[in-house]
């Protein structure tokens, strides 16, 4: 018996890494959020249409009141819906 | 005081290409005439709204980008708001980044424009050339 202090597992056990998020804006280096370009403000909403919260898309405080104006002006434009189904 | 401002409206997708054309240079008449500057102007064509506007499915998107005194965005949205043509409006004053976002835009789709120009440009005189070889 060399050392039974030491711990063994059969199966190496698992560490959940998780991936830190972050604000894709900040990364990037995006200073304005278009509201012409609905494709890129379809990655900030369900299939609803309804704009992500920020604990999901990581964006910072900063860039979500500025993407959540743009997803209203597009609304409003007709560029997205009010409401949907099946948006993606 | 000038500001920069952006503009779209859609109009009712009955109208035809010379009413269209009548209905954006009232605008830009608008604009000039009370002293703003054009700085660009865009034509989206018709398309599909994302849902009914006046029972209408479709209409014709304009983007116009000027410069003006701020008052004037009230005299533009009264017009704006009279014209039966109109189905929705949209005005917008640019801040410093978003200026600096117009530019690029504008620059990155004059490229683009150039950049698909240019190979059917290419492709025409070699197109006839072949037709020349084929001839001969």
């Amino acid at each position: 018996m060399a050392n039974n202090n030491e711990i063994r597992y059969l199966n190496p056990p698992t560490v959940e890494v998780r991936k830190k998020k972050y604000c894709r804006f900040k990364k990037a280096g995006i200073k304005y959020v278009d509201y012409k370009d609905p494709e890129f403000l379809k990655k900030f909403l369900n299939e609803q249409g309804k704009i992500l919260p920020r604990r999901i898309t990581g964006t910072s405080l900063k860039f979500q009141r500025k993407v959540a104006q743009a997803v209203k002006r597009a609304r409003s434009l007709a560029l997205l819906p009010y409401v949907t189904d099946l948006l993606k | 005081m000038i500001k920069q401002y952006e503009t779209v409206f859609i109009a009712t997708p009955v109208l035809s290409d010379i009413q269209m054309k009548e209905a954006v240079a009232k605008y830009t008449k608008l604009i000039t005439d009370n002293g703003g500057e054009i700085v660009y102007e865009e034509d989206w064509g018709l398309k599909q709204l994302a849902y009914p506007i006046q029972h209408k499915t479709s209409g014709f998107y304009y983007l116009i980008e000027f410069k003006a005194d701020p008052q004037f965005v009230g005299t533009l949205e009264t017009q704006y708001h009279r014209d039966e043509r109109i189905l929705r409006y949209l005005t917008v004053s640019l801040d410093k980044n978003a200026v600096a976002y117009a530019e690029h835009r504008r620059q990155t789709r004059a490229a683009k424009a150039a950049a698909a120009a240019a190979p059917k440009a290419e492709e025409a005189p070699a197109a006839e050339a072949e037709a020349e070889v084929n001839a001969e």
